[in-house]
């Protein structure tokens, strides 16, 4: 018998706002010594009061439009309760049945060749909801004069948190993992947050539940789910989250083909295992007990507000990569990997803008892609003058670079097969034979540029 | 001078015109506290006498141009104050120390006032006669066996024995103006969002309103000018500009259309004599020149049940910061009274049963809403009395709270509703004093405090001070 995951994901994002969610204490707080950004309103002292932060309010809008979904014109916030020491108003503010945004959608395709898998992914992944609520405190377990204490750091006691839910539409790892890497791009993209998964300002709540699958003809989805899921919480890298779900997918079916059903739970990944430990089972599960805050009013949107919000979205990835493709002749790869990030893609334009006839935008692209390019120190100027001087070193013509490339590949097949596998020092005996044949006319980079390029092609 | 009939005007004059000082004001006030806070509660914590005189000295030296200068006050101990201890009227917060001001307690502050101590009152607010502070209850001072009224319980008392000319306090349900009305005193319950929040420990967030206590109306409408309006710490203040509400008290009230609720009169509960008192005031202001009708808010039966589904749900959210981990003090120290309004909220809460008992409760206050929204397209006020019995005896009510929560019928509906109210005083039965309840239409103060002015210098109950 057969199973497949359904998998929906929860996502955190820390947002970059300079000041907190409800207060005016700093928002950055990684790193930063204990309790030294705190206020009466994220301590959560007796009669102090919350005060919406505008600009995240608007970011979590931005967010909620750039990833297709309908702004609610009438939101709120709500109270969620329970019970927790870093937790410091026994309630945490966050948004219930009026999220800021509903029902958005993520297209998902890998590149196979960046993303080097066998399977090429091309889907929807539908979004639930994008709602914005404040994060906790943390708590640091230390010893203090020899006693075992729990200690609250509030530095991070009301940032600003989205909490982006997906339906569960993910039916592998490596679903969630594009997903996860592509939100955090558009994140990036938006410049509303670092989401540095190291630095806890993005984290991975996967729910993972295992699904009979029926016959080989009913290939259509059905819309029944299992009736249990697990829950893992706050993942903090990419890495730990492909191991999480691979873990469960792994313990769930083994119950299952074993006749037993697993439980509705909440588990916790254990890195140093690498195996998920179940925390709380379902009827443990908190009564948050939620209900409107009511020392916020609630929030009204115009539509020209809206449209105002939405201007700012600018160019997102995947447009910016298609015009890439179309308007300069870069490959698919080449556009995919200049467009990494926001600032990359901005570089390369900024570059050919300043370039002269002679030098090939392809060139540029390579030397971007290839060269690592510090683009904080290298200024466009800078780059193009680098690339005259190296191609000055170059007195290989094109036509005899591409004879001797060929040559090498025709002679030492298996070397590039090895290197399309993985193999980075077969690479490094190519590049060998092609100084070998250049003899002296052109340097190991330019040569290694080549090799990499021709075998890609 | 005697400080028992002294007023903030009458005070402010004393010291423009020499007649005494800021120093004379405290240290009668001092006296007072001396003399009558071991029997009668009122205050929980007294700023030593060494900073509050060097701090009236400091004012007399320099001049009296502020609007409160040298005015000695007492806050009711909700108002959190920096460095002064906060107790909430429960075992709780006993050791608790604030470390930064309310909204309003800086607004008072700024305006020269001088904070002489903080007021007894029901824990949390949580109590309509004082009997449910964690210390020990506040006692009328025209009755000593009977209540004050609450929860503002020491702020009221600490007004009519003299230890102050004013005192702030907080109105969820009535907390204001029955303490006002059973100690023959002018308490203002402002427009929900008038007065800033900040800093006032919470007891139902979307009911609570900050307000006043005082001998006179004008004193009450100077204190709510300063501390009304917009502030950047509560969201939920309105933009509104605030009125100067002590200059636009005279006149009379001719073209003023006052609205009986017929609900309200029609109770049986209602002592005859509080009723008769309530009638001669009535007439009183049809001799004054108003047009009185018969209204109705049909929705007053079921207002106590909304109330009390709502008001507990928030309380049972604002404890919860409580949890034994902060503040010093451990759950277990939570009076009989906050653990059941806890309870009751959770239980209002809990899934599966928010539809029927929240939700249900927030449709009803919509309904309430609209009745007074109706009323105040026909009339400029409404009046009916505060409390429909005069101050009862301590212990008479404490063993059985629904007969504790129904003495504030006619008060809690306004909270409900969210618009402002004043009590003012209408006469006295025996020695004990009735109070009337002139409500107003939302950021109506202005309105309400001349109809009440107006009243009161035709009648003048102020006057006749505690017998003690």
């Amino acid at each position: 018998m057969n199973y497949e995951p359904i998998i929906g994901i929860e996502v955190h994002v820390e947002l970059g706002t300079a000041s907190k969610m409800f207060c005016g204490c700093p928002a950055d707080h990684f790193g930063k010594e204990p309790n030294t950004q705190t206020c009466p309103v994220c301590l959560g002292l007796p009669g102090a009061l919350p005060v919406p932060n505008k600009k995240a309010v608007e970011w979590t809008i931005l967010l909620g439009l750039a990833l297709g979904c309908t702004i609610n014109e009438e939101s709120k916030f709500d109270r969620k309760h329970y019970f927790y020491p870093d937790l410091p108003k026994g309630y945490q503010i966050s948004q219930y049945d009026q999220p800021l945004a509903i029902g958005g959608s993520l297209e998902l395709s890998n590149n196979p060749i960046i993303q080097s898998s066998n399977n090429p992914i091309k889907k929807k992944i539908r979004i639930r909801r994008v709602h914005l609520e404040e994060d906790t405190g943390k708590l640091q377990h230390a010893v203090v004069d020899g006693q075992r204490v729990s200690l609250v750091d509030f530095n991070r006691s009301g940032v600003a948190l989205v909490e982006i839910v997906t339906e569960p539409d993910f039916r592998s790892v490596e679903e969630v993992d594009l997903f996860t890497k592509k939100l955090q791009q558009i994140v990036r993209y938006l410049r509303i947050s670092s989401a540095d998964m190291e630095k806890g300002s993005m984290r991975i709540e996967p729910s993972i539940s295992m699904r009979k699958v029926e016959s080989r003809k009913s290939k259509v989805e059905s819309g029944e789910y299992p009736n249990y899921r697990v829950e893992i919480k706050n993942i903090n890298s990419f890495k730990f989250a492909r191991k999480a779900i691979e873990y469960e997918i792994i313990r769930q079916t083994e119950m299952l083909v074993h006749g037993d059903t697993p439980t509705q739970q909440t588990r916790g990944y254990v890195e140093a295992k690498g195996v998920t430990v179940a925390q709380r089972e379902k009827e443990e599960a908190h009564d948050y007990r939620y209900f409107p805050e009511p020392d916020i009013p609630p929030m009204r949107w115009e539509s020209s507000q809206l449209s105002a919000i939405s201007r700012q979205i600018g160019e997102l990835p995947d447009a910016k990569m298609k015009r890439f493709i179309t308007a300069y002749g870069l490959s698919a790869y080449d556009a995919g990997l200049l467009v990494e990030t926001k600032e990359r893609a901005e570089y390369f334009e900024q570059v050919i803008r300043q370039k002269s006839a002679v030098i090939s935008l392809k060139t540029i692209a390579n030397w971007i892609i290839n060269k690592k390019v510090d683009i904080e120190k290298t200024s466009p100027a800078q780059l193009l003058e680098q690339i005259v001087e190296s191609t000055v070193v170059s007195a290989i013509t094109d036509s005899e670079m591409e004879t001797i490339i060929k040559q090498v590949l025709l002679d030492n097949v298996k070397a590039a097969e090895d290197y399309k596998n993985g193999k980075a020092q077969a690479l490094m005996f190519l590049v060998g034979q092609a100084m070998r044949l250049a003899k002296g006319k052109s340097t190991a980079e330019i040569l290694k540029i080549n090799i990499i390029e021709t075998i890609k092609i | 001078m005697d400080i028992k009939e002294l007023t903030i005007q009458s005070a402010l004059e004393g010291f423009q015109k020499k007649k005494f000082t800021v120093v004379d004001v405290v240290r009668a006030c001092l006296a007072n506290i001396q003399k009558y806070n071991d029997d009668y509660h009122a205050l929980l914590t007294v700023v030593d006498e060494k900073t509050l005189l060097c701090q009236a000295e400091k004012i007399d030296k320099t001049d009296y141009s502020l609007p409160l200068s040298g005015i000695p006050i007492v806050l009711k101990d909700l108002f959190t104050t920096t460095g002064l201890r906060t107790t909430a009227g429960s075992k709780v917060l006993e050791h608790y120390t604030p470390v930064y001001d309310a909204t309003v307690v800086a607004r008072l502050k700024a305006a020269g006032a001088i904070i002489i101590g903080k007021a007894n009152q029901d824990a949390w607010g949580h109590g309509s006669s004082g009997e449910n502070t964690d210390y020990i209850p506040a006692k009328n001072p025209y009755d000593p066996s009977r209540v004050p009224g609450g929860s503002s319980s020491g702020s009221a008392v600490a007004v009519a024995l003299g230890m102050c000319l004013a005192s702030t306090g907080t109105d969820t349900g009535s907390s204001v103006r029955g303490p006002a009305a059973f100690c023959n005193l002018v308490g203002l319950k402002p427009t929900y969002g008038r007065v800033s929040r900040y800093g006032i420990i919470a007891m139902a967030s979307s009911f609570d309103t900050i307000g006043h206590i005082t001998k006179t109306v004008y004193d009450n409408a100077l204190m709510c000018e300063i501390t009304a309006g917009k502030d950047a710490y509560d969201a939920t203040t309105g933009d509104q500009q605030v009125p100067t509400y002590s200059q636009g008290l005279d006149g009379t009230l001719r073209g003023k259309t006052i609205g009986l609720p017929k609900e309200y009169f029609e109770l049986k509960g209602m002592d005859p004599r509080v009723r008769d008192a309530t009638q001669a005031a009535i007439k009183k202001m049809e001799d004054l020149g108003a047009r009185v009708i018969e209204v109705s808010l049909p929705h007053t039966t079921v207002a106590m049940a909304c109330y009390y589904i709502l008001v507990p749900s928030e309380v049972s959210s604002n404890l919860a910061r409580f949890d034994g981990v902060r503040f010093g003090c451990g759950r277990e120290t939570f009076g009989l009274e906050a653990k059941r309004r806890v309870m009751i909220g959770t239980y209002a809460l809990s899934s599966g049963y928010y539809d029927a008992y929240y939700q249900t409760a927030a449709k009803i206050r919509t309904l309430i809403k609209k009745d007074f929204d109706d009323v105040f397209t026909k009339v400029d006020a409404i009046v009916a009395p505060s409390s429909p019995t005069l101050p009862f005896t301590i212990g008479e009510r404490s063993s059985d709270p629904v007969a504790m929560y129904l003495s504030d019928i006619f008060m809690c509906p306004v909270n409900i509703s969210g618009v402002p109210a004043v009590n003012v005083p209408c006469g006295f039965v025996g020695d004990l004093p009735v109070g009337l309840q002139i409500i107003g239409p939302q950021f109506g103060e202005q309105n309400i405090y001349q109809i009440a002015s107006v009243y009161e210098k035709a009648t003048e109950w102020y006057k006749r001070t505690t017998p003690v």
